[in-house]
């Protein structure tokens, strides 16, 4: 019998801890197939934040570092300095990336840091079970924000993707989401870009990819995709932000 | 060889470069910004990596991602900035990545003053992050063992798999003296291998992770107890300290980095009003000499202990741990960037000898 679907040979024969629905599974998954693909798991080294994210060293079958809260694109700048000729990426989570790591993902952009990072955004604090996080939209509820977040008092949502295309470090940043076979499909094409560009030292990638938390949203997992699509989406538009290749063209 | 003049703040760094560090990463901060700005120049001419982090916290996590991947790695700063790599300091111990972080030491707290001062003893010797951990810490008092620690302290990091402290009040960064280089070079390529790395699997082996979550109790206790053996070892391997006429002494003063060179002063202000006074330095203060200073207290000639800090009163409290109540010990020290003089030091022997 021929063998259609299988696990990727960039992941581990372990259970994930993640939540029914979570789309964290499919991420994880994308970004494995494309070491595999790519050949270059054995040349990988990842950095995983902390987060709902945070046992990533456990799931990826390629060499791993757990970085503190929002500092992995600091140690993946201290890994690939030290082994530029690896691949070195960071999977980071908004409360990670765009809250207290904010320090940290903008100024290895700025640097052109030769690592890809993929950012996953739900709108919320997951493992921590559901505060507020940056780009928590604006009357969404959350167990910090009771009432829906309120702009007055906390703002609007962050676009990181926007933010750091204005910098010149950035080679290619793409908002993707995984919603739909046709939305996995253009998840995966995305990341597998950002990959290639590292692998020609083309400066830092970074794929925001937007994720739902059926759990923490309290949605079921179809509604909480449906969700997403409504509410996130208008929001953070999908597409790409920064090319260099284009740029070039 | 002949002897060459260095400012502390270079000779630390080119002490790193010469013990086969090629990896520096750091933010500047006055007294210490020579070191990034020396590193900045001749850690690419020997073929290492030198880069300005955006903050210290970065900093640190830089060094800590590096020192995963097998690099032998430093980064410096001083006592606001080192605040700041406490978290970094406290994951590399869970994680147990070597490394060395060079505090020179000003006045505190907050913002304090840019002036010399010991106030992060403290941080530096009981841990200034988060859980069960510990540094080795060096506290040179001259800029030659400055440079003569330094190959020491990245073999033991690389050793022990702990990060090791070099610290120094800002007067042994900022001042000049003629030093030797006495220990060859040591090169990268001649280090021993570290195969827990993440260097890329080569889809030769299993993965390697470097990390410090141990989510259930139970492993986090094993991990924690096993940390703690590990420090036990320390403790008994690697107390450093040095004697300075203690034998006979009738007052011991007990000092650390630039103190130490006021105390012998005082000693021999002392010595001239016909009172023998010695000097006991500790060179590592974690792990802390408590035995060695005990064996100089209990002589009979002993008859105060006078512990003499640019702080108000921090290693004191290690003074009294090794003392052990058999001899009184006092205190005399200065605090945020204030230095004491030798004659205010004898005095404060005078005082504890109610003369």
């Amino acid at each position: 019998m021929a063998i259609v679907y299988q696990r990727s040979k960039g992941l581990t024969d372990v259970e994930t801890h993640y939540c029914p629905g979570c789309t964290h599974g499919i991420i994880h998954r994308l970004v494995a197939e494309t070491l595999e693909e790519l050949d270059i798991l054995g040349k990988t080294i990842g950095v995983a934040p902390v987060g709902c994210s945070v046992f990533a060293y456990d799931y990826f079958n390629c060499d791993m570092q757990e970085a503190a809260h929002g500092r992995a694109p600091a140690v993946a700048t201290g890994i690939k300095r030290v082994l530029p000729d690896k691949v070195v990426f960071t999977y980071q989570g908004d409360g990670d990336l765009a809250a207290i790591g904010t320090g940290e993902i903008t100024h290895a952009a700025m640097r052109g840091e030769n690592i890809t990072t993929i950012f996953v955004n739900n709108a919320i604090y997951g493992m921590t079970g559901g505060q507020m996080a940056p780009t928590t939209l604006v009357g969404q509820r959350a167990t910090t924000a009771p009432l829906g977040r309120e702009k007055n008092h906390a703002g609007s949502p962050i676009r990181i993707a926007e933010l750091l295309a204005t910098l010149d470090g950035a080679a290619y940043i793409e908002r993707v989401t995984v919603t739909s076979p046709a939305n996995v499909m253009r998840a995966k094409r995305a990341i597998k870009k950002a990959f290639e560009l590292q692998l020609e030292g083309r400066g830092f990638t970074m794929i925001e990819v937007l994720s739902t938390c059926p759990t923490n949203w309290g949605l079921t997992p179809v509604k909480a995709l449906e969700w997403l699509n409504e509410n996130m989406i208008p929001v953070f538009p999908l597409g790409v932000y920064k090319d260099i290749t284009k740029e070039e063209a | 060889m002949a002897k060459e003049l260095w400012k502390g703040n270079e000779a630390i760094a080119e002490a790193a470069i010469r013990a086969g560090c090629r990896c520096y990463f750091g933010y500047p901060i006055t007294p210490q910004s020579e070191i990034p700005e020396y590193m900045s120049l001749h850690m690419p001419k020997a073929g290492g990596v030198f880069l300005q982090s955006e903050s210290e916290i970065a900093a640190i996590n830089m060094v800590y991602g590096a020192s995963g991947a097998g690099a032998r790695v430093m980064t410096s700063s001083s006592s606001p900035g080192v605040s700041l790599k406490q978290e970094g300091i406290s994951y590399m111990c869970g994680a147990e990545l070597p490394g060395v972080i060079v505090n020179v030491m000003r006045g505190g707290p907050g913002l304090g003053t840019i002036q010399p001062a010991q106030g992060d003893y403290f941080q530096a010797t009981r841990g200034g992050g988060n859980g069960d951990y510990r540094l080795i810490v060096f506290a040179p008092a001259n800029i030659q063992e400055v440079v003569d620690l330094m190959q020491e302290a990245f073999e033991l990091a690389d050793q022990y798999r702990m990060p090791v402290m070099m610290l120094l009040d800002g007067m042994i960064g900022q001042m000049m003296e003629p030093i030797e280089w006495k220990k060859p070079p040591v090169s990268p390529d001649d280090l021993p291998a570290k195969p827990w790395a993440t260097t890329g699997t080569k889809e030769g082996r299993a993965p390697n992770i470097i990390n410090s979550l141990f989510i259930d109790p139970e492993a986090c206790n094993v991990h924690n107890q096993r940390l703690e053996e590990k420090y036990r070892r320390v403790i008994e391997n690697e107390q450093r300290y040095e004697t300075n006429d203690t034998d006979g002494a009738e007052v011991i003063f007990v000092a650390y980095g630039t103190p130490a060179r006021l105390a012998r002063a005082a000693a021999g202000l002392l010595e001239k009003e016909g009172i023998k006074a010695g000097v006991f330095r500790p060179v590592t203060v974690w792990p802390y000499p408590y035995e060695a200073l005990h064996e100089v207290a209990i002589q009979d000639s002993v008859k105060v202990v006078v512990t003499v800090e640019m702080s108000t009163g921090q290693m004191v409290d290690d003074v009294r741990i090794g003392v052990n109540g058999i001899k009184p010990v006092s205190f005399i020290g200065q605090a945020g960037g204030v230095i004491p003089t030798p004659r205010e030091v004898a005095n404060a022997a005078l005082k504890a000898l109610g003369r």
